[in-house]
């Protein structure tokens, strides 16, 4: 498969995750803003800002619909949802012979939908629609994704693309998270942190999925483990991580020729450290310097695909 | 001629009320309300069918065109850029006589041609010999001086051509240009055949149409044809500028149903003058290019320095012969309408045969009693820029405001070399489903040649319409359309 194919599916499934992730971080939030309590709301829109790495922008807006509009409207490189989807979709008409139609249909009509259609009535009409609808959407894209498109090794970049992508907005989150509530990371939580860290676990759409493991009694140390170490739930970080390393061996398989050790490895490692890991090891190492690790791992797992199989060097990939 | 003014006056049973008949041939009637016999089945069916029906069938193709995305590009509009290939319900049928004379005419014609590029890039007998004016191929935009001396595989310079052939009031099929860089259209000619067989599935039996399902096949093996000596599995490729050209949907279309990658310029790279793609799997040696690029934007190390759709040192891999690129470079000069004025005497020369098919009589501007013929009567004219393609650069005389006449003069005046003129001809006409009504429209026809080992043309061809009345423009960036064409067997 063409490098550049394989490069436009991974980026492809990355915009689109990543769009996903902020509409449902979004929603989340303003859903959490309904109810009192002693946390600001703007020490909140900080907070989902940083999740969304949007923290790097000069003089970010205070108010409520400003934030809103840099998260949903903003243009630019992958700023906000429509942006994000806007790139997806870019990437999927480049290479919308590899992809089904059915997948290209799906993502065109998302596309146009979030276009903006009328400023002023957006407002009024309930943003929560929009957020639920972009949501919606996505997951649509990748069941139709996984039921019309071969599972080879295009499918694989679009693995890629999505769990390295929820992999590293995981930790993200994670890390953010329990930073802004370490001072008061007790066993037992008070009723405003309490719906805080239901919030995480929703922002994860993991509170259903952790209630069936835990029961509804929330406590840090075990949204921690459910988040980080659960085997099952498809937006945990060993999950994702479990995804990214059977793609990249199925990827290995289909182009033996290319030298993958380094990224099998790196993969390979941090499955490891999250299959066998404890958490109460990975508490009292520091949760921050550890998500932090993780997200730099993400990053260099990133860069050995892309100087593997997308942009490498000439002379190390002549024929025989 | 059969087809008489007067004859027009009658009146036809519907859906043929509209139906009147000019001074142009007329494809399908002999004179008013005679058929010719190869459209009599069509013409019945036509009588027969309740007029709903006519429009739900048109309906059906539409959408299954839509459905396709067999869309192009107009340039230089901002809304809607991507647009519907505007198709008509109606086959354009020609018989087996009138193809085998096309085909043998085109061959022919061909051939000459492909004499004519290499002789003109080695030893320029044809020059010497003063058949052909230096100046008029050493002044053409398109001659490439790099390609002097250099040898391409077998000698065959036009691998893909498509000529655009009209047909005279007297019937007789003209050529009107010819098209030797990177010809487009011929996945419409496919994909129409495919819709039409679904619309009119008795019709086509009734009929005994020869099948076109054979090009992509036939593309392939005279692709592969061309490879490199000694590698006997070649890869094949086709280069795309990308996603934001005209005939991008025909690209992606021809690459699927050969089986072949389709690239992009970024996607080959050239080391020690090979030409490889970059794979997931690691680099592979790209032995035949079917470029669809011009060539201008090929290689920025030759041509035009600017460019990024191509890929830097393709050239130098070209001529060291490690990659075949299919239409070679260079071909545009004979393509060019100034050149086109001197195709008859080509075929002599390099054939000793006198041309099968026809050219439309035309005038050089470089030609001083020409020029002033011609600038004194524009409005009988069809002036056009010779390096110009897809109906742009043109001025159709009898359609012309007298202030377009004066801005062509003085653009004649200022370089003659640019254009050519032709007096204006009714292209023949052939009956088209407008509006729940059957009406003639003018058509040409335009026939794929494909040149290996030896020269392949499916019978048939892509048929342009002119969709609105009177008009004489086909081209599908000017309010054109496009038939179904049916050649019939013997």
């Amino acid at each position: 498969m063409l490098s550049r194919v394989a490069d436009s599916l991974y980026w492809m499934s990355r915009y689109l995750e990543r769009a996903e992730h902020a509409a449902r971080l979004i929603d989340v939030h303003l859903n959490l803003m309904l109810d009192q309590s002693s946390i600001s709301g703007e020490q909140r829109w900080r907070r989902v800002l940083q999740c969304l790495s949007t923290s790097a922008i000069q003089n970010p807006p205070t108010d409520t619909q400003g934030i809103m509009e840099l998260l949903m409207f903003k243009p630019g490189k992958g700023h906000s949802i429509v942006s994000c989807i806007g790139l997806a979709r870019e990437n999927s008409r480049q290479v919308r012979e590899q992809i089904s139609s059915e997948m290209w249909e799906q993502l065109n009509r998302l596309f146009h939908e979030v276009k903006r259609p009328e400023v002023e009535r957006f407002w009024d009409s309930e943003p929560i629609e929009f957020l639920h609808s972009v949501r919606e959407k996505a997951h649509l894209f990748q069941g139709v994704t996984d039921s019309t498109m071969s599972h080879g090794e295009g499918w694989q970049f679009i693995q890629l693309g999505r769990f390295i992508e929820r992999a590293s907005a995981t930790a993200t989150l994670l890390d953010i998270h329990f930073s802004a509530m370490t001072q008061s990371a007790e066993e037992d939580p008070d009723l405003d942190e309490h719906l805080e860290w239901i919030g995480l676990l929703k922002s994860c759409t993991a509170f259903e999925a952790y209630c069936k493991v835990y029961t509804a009694e929330v406590n840090p140390t075990r949204v921690a483990e459910f988040l980080l170490l659960n085997a099952e739930f498809p937006h945990s970080l060993r999950f994702a991580i479990d995804m990214v390393h059977s793609a990249l061996i199925a990827i290995g398989t289909a182009s033996p020729a290319r030298k993958a050790d380094r990224a099998q490895n790196l993969t390979g490692r941090m499955r490891a450290g999250l299959s066998f890991g404890q958490i109460d090891e990975i508490l009292a190492g520091g949760l921050h310097g550890y998500l932090e690790g993780i997200q730099r791992q993400c990053v260099q797992i990133h860069t050995a695909i892309h100087q593997i199989y997308i942009n490498y060097p000439i002379q190390s990939a002549l024929e025989a | 001629m059969p087809d008489t003014a007067t004859a027009g006056q009658a009146i036809l049973p519907a859906p043929f009320g509209n139906y009147s008949l000019d001074t142009s041939f007329d494809e399908m009637f002999q004179s008013a309300g005679i058929p010719r016999e190869h459209y009599q089945a069509l013409y019945n069916q036509l009588l027969n069918l309740p007029a709903d029906e006519l429009r739900h069938r048109k309906q059906a193709a539409d959408l299954s065109f839509l459905h396709q995305g067999i869309t192009f590009t107009v340039y230089g509009r901002e809304e809607g850029t991507e647009r519907i290939f505007p198709h008509d319900l109606l086959p354009r049928i020609i018989t087996s006589s009138e193809w085998s004379t096309i085909e043998l005419g085109l061959i022919q014609r061909i051939t000459a041609l492909n004499h004519f590029l290499r002789d003109i890039y080695h030893e320029g007998k044809i020059l010497a010999d003063g058949i052909v004016p230096r100046e008029v191929v050493y002044s053409c935009k398109h001659f490439r001086r790099q390609m002097r001396g250099l040898q391409v595989p077998k000698d065959i310079y036009i691998t893909v051509v498509g000529s655009d052939l009209i047909r005279y009031p007297d019937g007789r099929f003209v050529v009107l240009e010819d098209n030797l860089r990177v010809p487009s259209g011929v996945s419409y000619m496919l994909t129409s055949r495919h819709v039409m067989k679904r619309i009119f599935p008795e019709l086509f039996q009734k009929c005994g149409v020869r099948s076109i399902d054979h090009y992509s096949a036939a593309l392939l093996s005279t692709l592969r044809s061309l490879a490199p000596e000694g590698r006997h599995e070649p890869v094949i490729v086709l280069l795309t500028p990308g996603v934001y050209n005209s005939a991008y949907f025909e690209h992606a279309y021809l690459a699927r149903q050969m089986g072949i990658e389709l690239v992009e310029g970024r996607d080959l790279v050239v080391h020690d003058n090979i030409v490889y793609m970059r794979n997931t799997a690691g680099l592979r040696r790209v032995d035949v290019i079917y470029r669809r690029i011009d060539d201008d934007f090929i290689d920025p190390l030759a041509f035009q320095a600017d460019s990024i759709l191509g890929v830097a040192g393709l050239f130098n891999a070209y001529r060291a012969r490690n990659v075949v690129l299919a239409n070679a470079v260079g071909t545009g000069v004979a393509d060019d309408k100034a050149l086109y004025a001197y195709v008859p005497k080509i075929i002599r020369y390099y054939l000793g045969e006198d041309a099968i098919l026809d050219n439309v009589e035309t005038f050089l501007m470089t030609d001083k009693v020409q020029r002033e013929h011609v600038c004194a009567n524009l409005d009988k004219y069809v002036v056009k820029a010779v390096g110009e393609s897809g109906g742009y650069g043109m001025l159709i005389g009898p359609h012309s405001t007298s202030g377009q006449r004066d801005e062509f003069r003085d653009l004649i005046n200022a370089d003659p070399r640019n254009y050519i003129a032709q007096p204006t001809i009714m292209l023949s006409r052939a009956p088209c489903f407008i509006d729940g009504q059957v009406e003639p429209r003018h058509v040409d026809l335009r026939p794929y040649v494909l040149f290996g080992e030896k020269i392949t043309i499916v019978p048939g061809g892509l048929t342009r319409v002119a969709l609105r009345r009177g008009s004489l423009v086909v081209n599908s960036s000017q309010g054109g359309g496009s038939k179904d064409t049916w050649v019939l067997h013997d």
